[in-house]
């Protein structure tokens, strides 16, 4: 059996996934970045190993992912995070033609075509508002776990609406309407669908085509489902390993090479 | 008789080399009038009229030019930290605050020293050299002449010559272009040489003659230069030495080395895989760092729009017709400088007609936040792109003056997905 890996160093997260030929996943690993990306690649990657119980000689290629993707210095080659989703989301969902991954400092609006290359696509810029950096903020100002912000949000009554698209400034629109007296889920709701609303403008730059699928950490949020649910009027394809897809992405990529079939992507050949 | 190889030695690089020589010699030239505080006309690239003022051989001083000269070698930054210490908003044009950083110091630049001016010449090409020009008028009392360039602003909706809403447009130009010769004339106390401005005319449809050719022979595969590095070598000497026997010359020779690499299959990179078009300005900040990003996947431009609008239109190909040089003066600055702001505008039927006679694979867009007369409508465009054609393209933002707002590792990221794109698409191709 022939397996391959992806590794995701992402801003917040490192994920790393090993595929199997039959393109099954057989182990997955999460870990927080933290400030040295190398290490967090090769620890994510381990980890990965150690859960799948194969040999690291085994795993005959790995391609890194996400903006640490040049730091994963044990990996064979490198693919941006944008084709690793798209690629990732057809994998999941075959029916996929949009992707939107909203990760911790990025949102992306992705169109895909059927077999997964990308077509199109749109990101936030230079600013981390519409990202999970926004819901970071607002968590933070009212001391709610990062994993409990969504479910709070979906009991809100009377949604507020937060103005501000500065993550920065985000905290004191928060606290200023604690301060008149907002209940928090109201508050919650409000921050959730002011990211929805940013994120549906990139999704709209592109084209929003069925089926979408929706990747990255915040997709692990059922209010920001929700949110984009009522906003689009459809629903979003989310797979329990949505937080995984860039890296199962970067997998598919690294399965091709060990496969030997066409590879289309090798990032930085020089031509020159 | 010259080996091939000492052939490509001398002609290939020629017109880069040439170029960055005839720039360094304008500068020290620019210097040479400052020194002796002689007169010196402030123009623009849309509209420049070249023409009129080399008649009465006023030195050109292009503040756009010596403005990204100043990003190009990377102290953009301090002319623009001084522009805004002074009160000048983040938000204003780079370019803008680079120059009147520029004035603040007396002209100090990293190439020379730049004379102040005595005369603005601005056309309404761009909203801001009104404004800007304003600047110079309060700073020095100096007059500023303002060309009123009539157009419709519409795709397909301008008039040509023979209708007669093109010759009352005409006329109207004809008759500033005379105000402005008057100006010149008080100013320099030179009498006007029609003579004269025959010959300058000639200069310059030389020079107009060899830009449209050099654009046109990078159809040629592999393309025979990158139209956002060599082409903006190029551009430079097409706006600084236009009405010039050097300039005319130079696009002479430059169309030579351009029909020599054309014949002789000689590209830019050592593999072309894709052919791109760039819309926009350059980002003049990381210039040499922006385009490797693109020829590190072997991308090649192969054209600009900036090579059409900052050339003021010359893309276009009018030339004078010198047995009538007043009337056709006017003629040429109105359907050029019209041209230049259709550039800007509505490209969209222009790229489209370029893809295949360039053999495009991709275009690439990039609206700059110093620039709203060039930024606005490229979102526009694209969408018109995506709608008409299937061809892929990029839509990245950064600044042509200002580093603070270019992130490299952004720029990276949306290329490298770009190209893998491309790549993919092609194989896709091949499969199919």
């Amino acid at each position: 059996m022939a397996y391959a890996a992806g590794v995701d160093v992402g801003s917040t997260q490192t994920k790393a996934v090993i595929l199997d030929e039959h393109r099954r996943i057989v182990a997955r690993a999460l870990i927080d970045t933290g400030a040295n990306v190398v290490a967090a690649a090769e620890n994510a990657y381990v980890e990965a190993l150690r859960n799948s119980g194969l040999e690291e000689q085994q795993v005959e290629y790995v391609v890194g992912t996400g903006y640490g993707r040049y730091r994963v210095t044990f990996g064979n080659t490198q693919v941006t995070e944008i084709s690793c989703h798209g690629r990732g989301a057809v994998h999941v969902f075959p029916a996929t033609r949009t992707v939107l991954d909203m990760g911790g400092q990025d949102t992306k609006a992705i169109r895909v075509s059927p077999a997964g290359e990308i077509h199109d696509f749109c990101m936030n810029d230079k600013c981390a508002a519409g990202t999970g950096r926004f819901l970071g903020a607002a968590a933070a100002a009212l001391e709610i776990p990062l994993g409990d912000l969504g479910s709070t949000a979906l009991t809100a009554q009377k949604p507020v609406r937060i103005s501000t698209t500065c993550t920065v400034f985000a905290e004191s629109e928060v606290l200023s309407w604690l301060g008149k007296g907002k209940a928090i889920e109201d508050i919650l709701l409000g921050v959730h669908q002011s990211i929805g609303s940013r994120s549906i403008g990139l999704l709209r730059r592109v084209g929003v085509e069925e089926q979408l699928t929706f990747t990255g950490g915040v997709a692990r949020n059922v209010g920001m489902v929700h949110v984009l649910n009522e906003s689009l009027g459809l629903q979003v394809n989310v797979s329990e390993d949505s937080h995984y897809m860039g890296a199962i992405g970067a997998a598919l990529f690294a399965l091709d090479y060990v496969l030997g079939s066409r590879v289309p992507l090798r990032a930085g050949e020089a031509a020159t | 008789m010259a080996s091939e190889a000492q052939q490509v030695e001398e002609i290939v690089g020629r017109g880069t080399r040439d170029g960055a020589r005839l720039f360094r010699e304008w500068f020290d030239g620019l210097s040479g009038v400052s020194e002796q505080s002689g007169q010196a006309a402030y123009v623009f690239v849309m509209g420049s009229l070249a023409e009129v003022l080399r008649v009465f051989d006023l030195p050109m001083v292009f503040p756009e030019i010596h403005s990204l000269q100043t990003a190009v070698r990377r102290v953009a930054l301090e002319y623009l930290n001084q522009a805004e210490d002074y009160g000048y908003s983040p938000d204003i044009c780079g370019y803008v605050k680079a120059d009147f950083a520029l004035q603040l110091r007396q002209g100090e630049h990293p190439m020379g020293r730049i004379p102040k001016p005595t005369l603005a010449v601005i056309t309404n090409a761009c909203n801001t050299y009104i404004k800007w020009a304003e600047i110079w008028e309060r700073m020095y009392h100096i007059p500023v002449f303002t060309l009123d360039v009539p157009g419709t602003r519409a795709a397909g909706g301008q008039s040509w010559p023979g209708q007669p809403e093109f010759e009352n447009d005409r006329r109207y130009v004809s008759a500033q272009l005379t105000e402005l010769i008057a100006l010149c004339e008080q100013m320099t106390g030179k009498k006007f040489n029609i003579d004269r401005l025959r010959e300058v005319m000639g200069h310059t449809n030389e020079l107009i003659r060899g830009w449209r050719r050099v654009l046109e022979l990078n159809q040629s595969s592999p393309a025979v230069f990158n139209a956002v590095t060599d082409g903006t070598v190029y551009l430079g000497v097409a706006n600084a030495m236009r009405g010039t026997p050097e300039g005319g010359r130079y696009f002479t020779k430059l169309v030579e080395e351009m029909e020599f690499k054309s014949a002789k299959g000689l590209g830019t990179l050592a593999e072309e895989r894709h052919r791109l078009i760039f819309v926009g300005v350059p980002c003049y900040p990381i210039f040499r760092r922006f385009s490797e990003m693109f020829t590190e996947w072997g991308g090649i431009f192969v054209n600009s729009t900036y090579l059409w609008f900052a050339s003021g239109g010359a893309n276009l190909g009018f030339e004078y017709d010198l047995n009538r040089p007043l009337e056709s003066l006017a003629e040429g600055v109105l359907i050029s400088v019209r041209h230049a702001m259709d550039s800007m505008f509505f490209q969209d039927r222009a790229l489209i007609d370029m893809v295949g006679a360039y053999k495009v694979d991709g275009i690439v867009f990039h609206p700059i936040k110093s620039c709203r007369t060039t930024s606005t409508g490229q979102a526009d465009t694209r969408r018109s792109l995506l709608q008409a054609t299937d061809i892929p393209s990029l839509f990245i933002e950064s600044d042509m003056m200002d580093k603070r707002v270019v992130s490299e590792a952004q720029l990276k990221n949306r290329i490298d997905a770009f190209f893998e794109g491309l790549n993919a698409r092609k194989l896709q191709q091949a499969a199919n």
